[in-house]
């Protein structure tokens, strides 16, 4: 196995190509997040007038998709490589497809298509048009339109691209189980698979995520999250008419918090089906109080 | 004469709208011409993922030019009249108006107003971008830096460029010149994104077309259809398969490729023990493909065919292996579910349905499927069914919503719940009904006919209707949310085709249950305390029986619905409205049989007449029975009759006997019998008109012919309230 096929390989890969385009390549942010787009590299900076392009790869927690290990395809912990450019540059397909080949997809042997899938987080109040892309029938990457993020109108739009690195390793690799993955490309006893490096976590964390998190403490820890975004919201808030709110990031990350304490929660299936929905709304009202906080600082182009 | 040629190309459009879109642009297009004045011989319109094309034949080069002659004031008339025609007429001075003499009214002004006929140019270059700007998408995005700012152009993906040429086939077009959101219209467009990245140039529809079509682009998408179907038709001919078609998956599809290239891939034998639905399933919807059948076989082949967009350079190896792994990857999915479903019996997975809420107001998934169940078996008797079967179908037929095969594929929903039943040994009659207890879906669906289907179906149907109408969730207008009236519609055709209660009373008895439940939630929800909830029990007295409220106004949503249904079948709803408007009628078939009757009967001479008898004796009765301040609505005195004028004699006994024998027959549900019985009134209805004043002098006389047309009146109400009856 080449050093480019290998699951690193492939993203150091498409850290280059987005580099290239003039991409600040930034690290996962340190926080649990269910999606590379709760990165406020991408949440906030999608709001507001300023330019912004930054790309970066972000571990996604699902803990509901936990299989044990078991399942090829399915994992409660994966990786997600973020590209937001704001505002979208015009020929973003072009650069999505060049990206492709930059990775070894060969556009003259592959069937790629770009199939309707618009795009909505109701946790972050925010939605958006565009495809999901499909490489010979297999959804590799999501394309989305920013058109409104934390309730506010995206002015200008920013082009959201989100590969699924496994799974496009996958494809690249011709391998059918996730944990066959070639992780390092490295030959004979320094050859690492992607089960060397995960398959144990997945167990843990799927018995964590399905019988053991403590859900009083949960519980807690959302009321607990949702007071603190609220205080710091409060406390960062501008003291005059004109001036700037000071704390915006700190209320984001409670923000992030419950909305991953929340996944934990449904995962653990003691939250209803009314209830769920009544939890998705707390999380998205901190998410537009955040956007707004947000939008009266000096990244927020205030 | 000139055609247009319009391209605006974009980044993929939803398969689904390509379509409509094509359609909305030709009408918006042409009608703003039409609009204008400007006729054209033909439009045609067309769709790819990235294009929308139309082609306008036959337009002037030109509008026509308008001459218009406008009468100013007499000569020497005040300064202001002469100014205000001049201003209206557009001249700027009196030597550009004529002067004409009136022998009449002697010299007046007179300004002859011509205007060119415009352009076609100018006028395509006025409506086009207004058109484009406001297309109706029915979801639009803003894009690029332009999108920071407000009222920027929206388009359904971003467009990226527009062809607009207008021109006649002998001369070289012009640009239709216009610019919208930084786009200006020229003659520039792509072919295949992969297999033709260089720009074409084209100037009218005909060499565009053809330049599309060597640049890898099928413009027309029947054209597409057609490729697709037979090759696929062709590719599993050759194998000895044939090919599922499926109609709504080829439109589809067409709307994904520019350049179909259908392709075959196969999947191992093993998969084929999942049923047949599920395998479509997955394989159509996850994949967009169509599934093929072993030749001349009901049974699948493990095959599929795929539509790709390109011609690849190995033949398409690459892109069917890819296609089948994902396929055997969806496969393997829907093969553990299937496995694993089977190891969880239908009932125990009961207690899932007690933890999902069907409606915060209603309760449980569980609580319904109880309310369901008590329905089903208080039914059964009604509709001929084994009242413990219906009960145990209905306890079973929603189990299946929590199997994972029917979480991951909701369209399979009964059938799934079906196979499962099967497979763990319950009766064919529970069977057939889990699945097709959602019946009928649709117009054209059909109705069961086995007795214990019937018995959950309709109870299915009435449990939301009884539940939604508790807490006063009805359809208003175009809303209807919970689909309420097509449940009605259901119940209504299961009636019709030989199910036969009283609506009311099962109505009525399952409010009950529907209270219970309510009451349930609203302590789980808002806890001990608060003690109101539900609508009050409102009884009313109707048909002889107290009944609630609520029960009669879904009688009459039922009988609205019954309208619209018969009406569709040519029933006139005046004679529905007449059988409704007697009370106790919930008898859906019984309702329908007397109006057959009575549109049977009013289409007679005897029919017609007696109508139109009954029309002047409620007249009268109206009239006098205002005057008099009194109604007259007593039994006549059939002596001071028989003493009266033979015309009055011969009616008087005629109603007793007509009346005696129709409600004799109604008795029997001989609804034409009763018809019969009332057209032997018409002769001495006519007569009596004829020969009969009814204010007599005589008051006495007088109160009992006014009594006698009552009598008429009350015996026509044995079979409809005729007074609802047009004509």
């Amino acid at each position: 196995m080449s050093q480019k096929k290998s699951f690193q390989g492939l993203i150091l890969t498409l850290q280059e190509f987005w580099a290239a385009q003039g991409c600040v390549i930034l690290q996962p942010y340190d926080m649990e997040v269910g999606a590379g787009t709760f990165h406020p590299a991408t949440t906030l900076r999608a709001l507001g007038p300023k330019p912004w392009k930054a790309a970066y790869v972000q571990p996604s927690r699902r803990p509901k998709d936990g299989r044990y290990g078991e399942n090829p395809n399915r994992l409660q912990h994966y990786y997600q490589f973020q590209v937001i450019l704001k505002p979208n540059p015009p020929n973003l397909q072009e650069l999505y497809l060049a990206s492709l080949a930059a990775i070894g997809v060969d556009l003259k042997l592959h069937d790629i298509r770009f199939v309707e899938d618009d795009w909505e987080s109701p946790t972050l109040g925010a939605w958006g048009l565009g495809w999901e892309c499909w490489c010979d029938g297999m959804e590799v990457s999501q394309f989305t339109y920013f058109q409104q993020v934390a309730g506010f109108e995206c002015a200008p739009v920013a082009g959201e691209l989100t590969y699924g690195l496994e799974r496009l390793a996958m494809y690249v690799q011709g391998v059918e189980n996730v944990y066959d993955l070639d992780f390092n490309g490295a030959e004979g006893p320094d050859r690492i698979t992607y089960g060397d490096v995960f398959l144990q976590a997945e167990q843990e964390y799927s018995r964590h995520n399905f019988e053991a998190a403590d859900t009083a403490m949960l519980f807690r820890q959302f009321t607990d999250a949702e007071a603190a975004c609220r205080t710091y919201l409060a406390a960062g808030a501008p003291e005059a008419e004109g001036e700037r709110h000071r704390m915006a990031q700190p209320a984001y990350d409670q923000c992030i918090k419950a909305s991953h304490v929340f996944n934990l929660l449904d995962a653990r299936g003691v939250i209803s089906v009314t209830e769920r929905q009544s939890y998705i709304l707390r999380v998205r009202d901190l998410a537009k109080a955040c956007g707004a906080a947000w939008l009266k600082t000096a990244a927020g182009g205030a | 004469m000139p055609d247009l040629l319009l391209e605006l190309r974009s980044e993929e459009i939803p398969a689904r709208m390509q379509r409509r879109a094509a359609e909305d642009l030709k009408k918006l297009v042409t009608d703003a011409l039409v609009e204008r004045g400007f006729l054209y011989e033909g439009a045609r319109a067309f769709s790819t993922p990235r294009r929308l094309a139309l082609h306008i034949a036959g337009l002037p080069a030109r509008g026509e030019a308008v001459r218009e002659e406008r009468r100013g004031p007499r000569v020497g008339a005040p300064d202001a009249a002469v100014q205000g025609f001049l201003k209206g007429a557009g001249l700027t001075s009196l030597d550009q108006a004529k002067t004409v003499t009136d022998p009449k009214k002697g010299e007046f002004y007179l300004a002859v107003i011509e205007r060119p006929g415009r352009e076609t140019l100018d006028v395509l270059a006025e409506i086009l971008p207004e058109i484009i700007r406001t297309f109706p998408w029915p979801k639009s995005m803003r894009w690029g830096a332009a999108s920071a700012e407000p009222g920027a152009l929206r388009w359904v993906r971003p467009l990226q460029s527009i062809v607009a040429t207008f021109g006649p086939e002998t001369e070289t077009p012009e640009i239709v010149p216009f610019s919208i959101g930084g786009i200006a219209a020229g003659t520039v467009t792509y072919g295949h994104r992969f297999l033709a990245p260089d720009p074409i140039e084209v100037r009218r529809f005909d060499d565009y077309i053809q330049a599309l079509e060597r640049a890898k682009v099928i413009l027309d998408p029947e054209r597409r259809k057609d490729v697709i179907l037979h090759d696929a038709r062709d590719l599993a001919f050759a194998r000895g398969l044939d090919l599922v078609e499926d109609e709504g998956l080829l439109e589809e599809v067409s709307g994904l490729v520019e350049w179909p290239v259908v392709l075959m891939g196969s999947f191992d034998e093993s998969f084929l023990d999942i049923p047949a639905e599920a395998i479509r399933a997955t394989i159509r919807a996850n994949q967009k493909c169509f599934v093929l059948r072993k030749g001349g076989s009901e049974d699948l082949a493990p095959a599929f065919i795929l539509v790709s967009n390109l011609v690849a350079s190995d033949g398409g190896q690459a892109i069917t292996a890819g296609n089948e792994r994902v396929v055997r990857a969806r496969l393997s999915d829907a093969k553990f579910f299937w496995e694993t479903d089977r190891a969880i019996r239908l009932e125990d997975r009961l207690p899932k349905l007690d933890a999902i809420v069907f409606h915060e107001k209603l309760g449980t998934q569980g609580e319904r499927i109880a309310r369901i169940a008590a329905l089903a078996r208080a039914l059964a008797p009604l509709v001929g069914a084994d009242p413990a079967l219906a009960e145990r179908a209905a306890r079973l037929a929603k189990a299946d919503l929590v199997t994972e095969m029917v979480g991951e594929f909701p369209e399979l929903q009964g059938l799934m719940g079906r196979k499962y039943a099967a497979l763990q040994g319950e009766h064919d009659s529970v069977c057939a009904a889990i699945e097709e207890h959602y019946k009928p879906v649709g117009p054209s669906d059909r109705v069961p006919s086995d007795p214990v289907s019937i018995a959950v179906a309709l109870a299915d149907k009435l449990d939301t209707l009884v539940g939604f109408w508790a807490i006063n969730e009805k359809p208003t207008g175009s809303k209807d949310p919970f689909a309420l009236r097509r449940a009605a519609l259901g119940v209504i055709r299961y009636l019709l085709e030989g199910g036969r209660f009283n609506l009311v009373m099962v109505l009525d008895g399952h409010a009950e249950r529907v209270d219970e439940s309510i009451k349930k939630a609203h302590l789980a929800s808002a806890g001990p305390g608060l003690v109101s909830f539900g609508q009050a029990f409102s009884p009313i007295a109707w048909g002889g029986r107290q009944v609630r409220s609520n029960s009669l106004d879904l009688l009459a949503f039922f009988a609205d619905r019954l309208k619209v249904y018969l009406r569709d079948q040519g029933a006139r709803h005046d004679l529905i409205d007449a059988v409704f408007a007697l009370p106790g009628q919930d008898d859906l078939l019984m309702v329908v049989r007397r109006v057959e009757a009575l549109a049977k009967f009013l289409d007679t001479e005897d029919g017609k007449n007696l109508l139109a008898g009954y029309k002047r004796a409620a007249n009268i009765l109206r009239i006098e029975e205002k005057k008099d301040g009194r109604a007259y609505d007593a039994a006549p005195d059939s002596g001071l009759a028989a003493a009266g004028e033979p015309a009055e004699r011969a009616l008087a006994e005629a109603l007793a006997k007509a009346r005696e024998t129709a409600s004799a027959a109604i008795a029997r549900e001989d609804f034409a019998g009763a018809m019969q019985a009332l057209s032997t009134l018409r002769a001495p209805v006519d007569a009596f008109f004829q020969d009969v004043t009814v204010n007599a002098p005589d008051p006495k006389l007088r109160e009992n012919r006014l009594l006698l047309l009552n009598a008429l009146r009350a015996a026509t109400r044995e079979v409809a309230e005729f007074a609802k009856i047009e004509g």
